[in-house]
């Protein structure tokens, strides 16, 4: 037995709303005071490789140059003047941004260097460092407790145990529930519409596939506390059983 | 060299106080020397529990600032001399705790008993992760009650992520002990079942402490329930969760108070 929230043929479809995750990888600058002479190594980064920035979403971290208001602006003003467009300003403090200058950013992970360009790299090209190849699945040998959140934007999420009340898993691809679903499960947040969340005993807070959710209100008593799988049928979630 | 236990919830009111007096007394009595330490700077009610708020003198945040020394501020039951109280400050917040302090007074507190007990304040917050982090085993306090339950599992996930175990990638031995239960409302759907509970959050079982007017009578007198009445079923179950800590084996029970013929014929007084 499924659910079904599709509407009646009657009444035009209305798309629903669909929230989805994107990584994207930003070019974080942190300028070292004095700013000036920051400026002008960085100028001449740009006379040995023009087309660096070209294109770059770029995150300014301020956090460590001890700039007030109007330096901001003036810095932010200068990376302007040679073409670096900046996206958002991380680790400024409280009343320093706002009025024109970036939205602030927090909570971002850093990753590997991004390796500057060479005097001899041709140019144009970007010799940005590979990424080491990501894991496809990850396995939890342990419960998701409350208040935790896994993200595994790459592939698969298997649980061993239960994800709790008020946790959150959130995967790539697929999620394997083996104890009971309890929390928040988000499958395809990479955008994939194929992905499944499967689970021992379904209880969720909260159920989405590639951006489409339903809350445990919208899904009603359908296989609840009973093995469940989940997937999209176009725009629609289904809950179905799991034998 | 201490074991270090904290006695912790998330949840606020489920026993975490009544819970570490009860057992650091049936430690003592069972011949261990014993340390309990109030983390709840600001809101103390340990000294209450244990009958000592007129004899403080000197408090956890004073050591801790090394205004006093440990000695001076530690406070020796009148009724079990190898049982000893650290008490909070009432004045301050749990914003006057360091990390260095506390981990040099957790230190000199390991070298001086053999159980030291931390009572956890309730929340997640710094005076609830400072007093989890120097722990080697924690005793998870929860009601049978969906937002206990679900404030416990938070805790847990705390207990293996923010404690100094935690982070040198050993694993924290956890007990459940599930307070204020009541078999009759279990029994009748008022109340989570002990096996709901125990699937909900997966540690072991360390006791089962039966809803009783001992506990509160015990409180209001300030004396530990497992030495103000040992007999009542609170304090049996108690006592049996120091012997299982200390490692024997001791079947579950929920102990109940038998009540007399005349008992039972009484209980519907008028209100």
């Amino acid at each position: 037995m499924t659910a079904s929230s599709a509407p009646t043929p009657a009444t035009p479809a209305r798309p629903p709303i669909r929230f989805r995750g994107r990584s994207f990888m930003a070019l974080v600058l942190a300028p070292v005071p004095p700013v000036a002479d920051w400026l002008e190594e960085l100028d001449a980064l740009a006379r040995r490789s023009p087309a660096f920035f070209v294109g770059r979403p770029v995150i300014l971290e301020v956090s460590g140059a001890g700039l007030d208001r109007e330096s901001l602006r003036a810095l932010v003003a200068a990376l302007s003047d040679r073409a670096v467009t900046v996206m958002g300003i991380e680790g400024a403090g409280p009343g320093l941004l706002g009025d024109g200058l970036p939205p602030p950013l927090a909570g971002g992970r850093p990753v590997e260097e991004v390796a500057a360009p060479e005097a001899e790299a041709p140019e144009g090209r970007m010799s940005v460092a590979p990424a080491p190849a990501p894991a496809r699945s990850l396995i939890l040998d342990a419960p998701v407790r409350s208040g935790q959140t896994v993200l595994h934007l790459e592939g698969d999420i298997t649980v061993m145990g239960s994800v709790a009340s008020g946790a959150e898993v959130i995967a790539g691809g697929s999620l394997h529930v083996y104890g009971a679903l309890r929390g928040r499960a988000i499958a395809g947040a990479a955008g994939n519409p194929e992905a499944r969340i499967t689970c021992r005993k379904f209880e969720p807070e909260l159920i989405a596939i590639d951006g489409l959710y339903r809350t445990a209100d919208d899904l009603g008593p359908v296989q609840r506390g009973l093995p469940a799988q989940v997937r999209l049928d176009g725009d629609a979630i289904k809950v179905a059983a799991l034998d | 060299m201490a074991k270090i236990l904290v006695v912790t919830s998330g949840k606020g009111g489920v026993g975490k106080t009544t819970t570490t007096a009860a057992l650091g007394a049936a430690l003592a009595q069972a011949g261990q020397s014993v340390a309990v330490v109030d983390f709840d700077v600001g809101l103390r009610n340990l000294d209450l529990v244990m009958g000592a708020e007129r004899r403080v003198v000197y408090d956890l945040i004073n050591v801790v600032n090394g205004d006093a020394k440990l000695n001076q501020a530690l406070i020796r039951d009148k009724r079990l001399e190898n049982l000893s109280l650290l008490p909070a400050s009432q004045t301050r917040d749990k914003d006057a705790l360091t990390d260095e302090g506390v981990a040099r007074v957790m230190n000199e507190l390991r070298e001086k008993f053999d159980w030291v007990i931390c009572d956890s304040p309730a929340g997640i917050e710094r005076g609830a992760t400072l007093a989890m982090r120097h722990a080697d085993l924690a005793v998870v306090v929860t009601n049978p009650e969906v937002s206990s339950v679900r404030d416990s599992d938070r805790i847990i996930g705390l207990l293996d992520s923010k404690t100094l175990k935690a982070e040198r990638g050993e694993t924290m031995e956890k007990h459940l002990i599930l307070t204020r239960y009541d078999a009759a409302r279990a029994d009748r759907g008022d109340m989570l079942k002990i096996d709901d509970v125990l699937e909900i959050l997966s540690i072991p079982l360390l006791a089962i402490i039966p809803e009783s007017m001992e506990v509160l009578r015990a409180s209001n007198v300030g004396c530990p329930v497992t030495l103000n009445n040992p007999l009542c079923a609170p304090s049996r179950a108690y006592i049996d969760a120091v012997r299982r800590l200390k490692g024997d084996t001791v079947p579950m029970a929920v102990p109940s108070d038998k009540k007399s013929l005349l008992n039972k014929l009484f209980t519907r007084r008028a209100a």
